[in-house]
């Protein structure tokens, strides 16, 4: 943690932040409904002082909506937002009419920082002056506003980097003053919209890093909107996956790569799942195929195994007990050091092979292989 | 949409052969709008050139053309720009048919103008006989009149091209803005504006432009008193009632001070395209 | 091919651009066929009265038409002097008249009509102006030095004194008219005939020193008139009786 980094007391005048007597939890608590047309987001969350959590989901699941509404960007159709207690956004309940607006808090006072998908510098002002913009705002006249920037930049590493317009700077750059920005607002609320998605491979790598370690500093909340696992798990505490506007999955990274509930959480940490009927050690899939299980259990449940946890053979191998089925090859591609063998049959599933096994199987698309997963590589786990 | 549009690196582009199809018109085109030029050129008696300048009433058209095509800009620019941001950034009722009301004072004749201005401001007009009754102002026959026949002329010219600035502008800058505690105007003054600063200068130059050569409307509702409504075209206009050459002469010293004053303010706020 | 596709179209453009104008030669050349045009210009403040006389004119001269161009007195004189293909010039004022017989397009111009400065005031004399006198610290409209009517103005102001000031000095006397109809000024300094043609508007009011400068109309048939004998014809009717009362009935005095 960085020493001091929230130090500075809130200087700006009139602040509207009240800590409730009733001794509300500081941190953001909302219920987030917008209705577009089709699509309607729905969406419960909370998030205390301090912690920060991932909003992880494919394209058009509804993350950039929810951050937009919790920013007073986008109005809500229903629900409400409060953060820290004090009440920002409430929509009245209809009774058959409008929804009304019962409150409102406009963007500039919410006290929540953004740091948007593209950065949004403005394109008019140096880094030093960008940064210094919020304080600005908040009534710190312009050598404090500056002095107070130049500490930001200087945290971010950019500290002689000042004078440059936006254009002169890096992708990660700019990210890091985009940073610098919203947080020289010290806000109780830090919203980051796909923080990493612009930026090349190796600038990534230690953006995240860096960004980790400002989030870990940050005493307010934060909310990261990621469709990337990788960032949602290095960066945030907890997970919250949403689809279709809702909330799918909630929890921090190891129960959620444990133990994913929908396809696409599966696909997102790796592992092949499936829905089914536990009795005992067998779980009766949707399909027609059984599996034998390590963990005993009963009732609905899902079956879950690594890609790596799959045998490929061309005849059918015997032995220990183990699970095995007929498959076609539909695919190979390249998965870090393995190669990725998607196959299809009785079960959808991928397998992660090595180069070498691939070459000694003669594996191509449309070729008929077994396959073969050992019980104890399987977790069973309740719906 | 995830485009990062902050690294622009000039394109080196191959040079080609600009088609005949262009080319040919083109310059057909610039022919065209310099030959005039071309023309006044050679029949301006060069040598009357110094001593028509030393003439006080010249110098003071020339003064004159000066500050009130000046503080006709300004004032399109204080009204004017709230306008555009109307037309761009709101949606109102109606917005289209203020938007076709703005384009009024480009097709009528100036002259139409001019009476049209008479019949408000006029001493007999709906807000000028008010002003007359309650203030004892008359506005026709003076400098603010010439003022006022220039604007109602030029600001149309001002607002379509800060509109046209405003629509092209990203509005991702004036949220993110909001979300660093900046409340609309601060947003409107401390980003909006200095992000279209181009537009709104190409604006300017062209109301400027405009309200420099204006005449019709001028005379008509300012009348011509020198010195104080008579600005270079209205003496370039009687000039030409009794001395071509004169006319030609004003013609050109109008045309020289406002390159001159165009060029510069290009160099100075903004960037060529 | 592109620069091809290019000529052709510009050729195209220059046919038309040809056939508009053998259109118009052609029109010409029928009018001239069936009848003789005398090509008048004449100054604006002419217009009604000369369009009378020019009707009389034709129905006295089997296969004429009398053809005008009204504008101001310098603007035609101009157009004269480049070579415009005009039969008679009337002018409102001699100096027009002098820069056309200078440059030799004209000889011998002869006075035909004098017109005299009044007062214009709105209907029924509201401010009781009797003279120039009562002018003084009312708006008042006259026309620019630049121009005949103003020249004249110039020259009753100063003959009483220069003690009126003008507000605003007009490019033409229509438009010093039109200042005194919309109620902008208290009164106008035009010509008697100006206000006879506006009379259901306006009150000409005399004044003395308006005999010090009057103006004196000269017509001359031009020495390039491809007409020059009917161009003749034409400046000696309009010294006729017959024309001389149609112009007293528009104002205008007899020299």
């Amino acid at each position: 943690m960085n020493a001091g980094q929230q130090s500075e007391p809130d200087r700006r005048p009139g602040s509207e932040v009240r800590e409730t007597d009733s001794g509300t939890p500081p941190g953001l608590d909302t219920h987030l409904v917008v209705e577009r047309g089709e699509f309607r987001l729905d969406l419960r969350l909370r998030v205390a002082a301090g912690e920060t959590v991932a909003l992880l989901g494919p394209n058009g699941a509804g993350k950039s909506t929810a951050l937009r509404a919790l920013a007073g960007l986008e109005s809500l159709s229903d629900g409400f937002v409060a953060l820290d207690g004090r009440e920002l956004d409430r929509v009245a309940s209809r009774r058959g009419g409008e929804p009304g607006r019962a409150q409102w808090v406009p963007p500039e006072r919410r006290r929540i920082g953004v740091v948007f998908q593209d950065y949004l510098l403005f394109p008019h002002l140096n880094a030093l002056d960008n940064v210094a913009f919020g304080p600005r705002r908040q009534g710190l006249r312009r050598a404090a506003a500056r002095a107070r920037a130049a500490g930001w930049l200087d945290r971010v590493g950019l500290g002689d980097m000042g004078d440059r317009r936006p254009k002169q700077l890096s992708g990660g750059q700019a990210q890091r003053v985009a940073l610098a920005r919203a947080l020289a607002t010290n806000p109780a609320l830090l919203l980051l919209d796909e923080p990493l998605a612009a930026l090349d491979a190796r600038t990534r790598l230690d953006t995240r890093a860096e960004l980790h370690r400002h989030l870990t500093g940050h005493t307010g909340a934060a909310i990261v909107v990621t469709h990337d696992p990788v960032d949602a798990l290095m960066l945030a505490d907890r997970l919250v996956v949403i689809e279709d506007g809702r909330a799918v999955q909630e929890g921090d990274a190891e129960s959620i790569t444990a133990r994913p509930r929908t396809d696409y959480v599966a696909r997102l940490v790796g592992l092949n799942l499936y829905r089914g009927r536990a009795e005992g050690h067998r779980v009766a899939l949707d399909g027609d195929l059984t599996l034998t299980v390590a963990d005993p259990l009963d009732g609905p449940a899902f079956a879950a195994f690594a890609p790596s946890a799959v045998a490929l053979f061309l005849k059918r191998p015997d032995g220990s007990p183990r699970n095995t089925w007929r498959a076609t090859v539909s695919g190979i591609h390249r998965h870090g050091d393995n190669l990725r063998v998607q196959l299809e049959g009785p079960l959808r599933a991928a397998a992660d092979v090595t180069p070498a096994a691939v070459a000694q199987l003669r594996l191509e698309p449309g070729q008929q292989v077994w396959a073969a997963v050992k019980a104890s590589e399987i977790r069973a786990y309740p719906t | 949409m995830s485009t990062v549009g902050i690294r622009t690196r000039p394109r080196a582009r191959a040079r080609r052969r600009v088609p005949a199809a262009l080319l040919l018109p083109a310059l057909i085109g610039l022919a065209f709008l310099t030959l005039p030029l071309v023309g006044l050129l050679i029949r301006a008696p060069w040598t009357d050139m110094p001593a028509r300048l030393a003439e006080p009433e010249v110098l003071a058209a020339l003064r004159l053309s000066l500050v009130t095509a000046t503080a006709a800009t300004a004032l399109s620019l204080v009204l004017g720009v709230p306008i555009a941001w109307l037309l761009a950034r709101s949606d109102f009722p109606g917005r289209r048919v203020v938007r076709a009301l703005i384009t009024v004072p480009l097709v009528l004749p100036p002259v139409v103008g001019g009476v049209a201005l008479l019949l408000v401001f006029g001493r007999n007009g709906i807000v000028g006989s008010w002003l007359d009754e309650t203030f004892g102002i008359t506005i026709p026959f003076t400098s603010a009149a010439v003022v006022l026949a220039m604007t109602f002329v030029s600001m149309p010219f001002l607002i379509v091209s800060v509109e046209g600035a405003l629509r092209g502008a990203n509005e991702g800058y004036e949220e993110a803005a909001a979300t660093l505690g900046a409340d609309r105007w601060t947003v409107f003054w401390r980003v909006t504006l200095p992000m279209i600063a181009p537009g709104v200068a190409a604006g300017a130059v062209l109301c400027w432009a405009r309200a420099l050569g204006e005449f019709g409307a001028t005379i008509t509702f300012a009348g011509n008193f020198p010195g104080r409504t008579q600005t270079m075209p209205l003496a370039v206009y009687l000039a030409l009632q009794s001395d071509l050459e004169a006319a030609i002469v004003l013609s050109l010293i109008l045309l020289t001070v406002s390159v001159v004053v165009l060029a510069s303010l290009r160099e100075r706020w903004t960037a060529a395209p | 091919m592109r620069t091809a596709t290019a000529r052709t179209s510009l050729a195209a453009l220059g046919c038309a651009a040809l056939a508009l104008s053998a259109c118009t030669a052609g029109a010409d050349a029928d009018d001239g066929a069936s009848q003789t045009t005398l090509s008048v210009f004449a100054a604006a403040s002419l217009t009604e009265s000369f369009e009378e006389i020019g009707a009389d004119f034709e129905t006295e001269h089997e296969g004429v038409t009398v053809e005008f161009n009204f504008a101001g007195s310098s603007t035609l004189a101009s157009q004269i002097n480049q070579g415009a293909p005009a039969d008679v010039f009337a002018s409102a004022d001699e100096a027009n008249m002098d820069t056309v017989v200078e440059s030799g397009s004209a000889e011998n111009a002869e006075t035909f009509a004098l017109n005299q400065l009044v007062i214009a005031v709105p209907e029924g004399n509201p401010g009781g102006v009797t003279g120039l006198g009562d002018l003084q610290g009312l708006k008042v409209a006259a026309c620019a030095p630049e121009v005949p009517c103003g020249t004249t103005a110039q020259a009753v102001i100063d003959a009483a004194g220069g003690q009126v000031t003008p507000a605003t000095y007009e490019a033409d006397v229509r438009a010093t008219l039109a200042k005194l109809t919309l109620g902008e000024v208290d009164a106008a300094l035009v010509y008697r005939t100006d206000t006879l043609a506006a009379a259901d508007e306006v009150d000409g009011i005399e004044f003395d020193e308006a005999s010090k400068a009057v103006n004196a109309y000269p017509i001359a048939a031009l020495t390039n008139a491809p007409n020059a004998d009917l161009a003749r014809e034409f400046t000696e009717y309009v010294h006729s009786d017959a024309a001389q009362s149609v112009l007293s009935g528009a104002g205008f005095e007899q020299p």
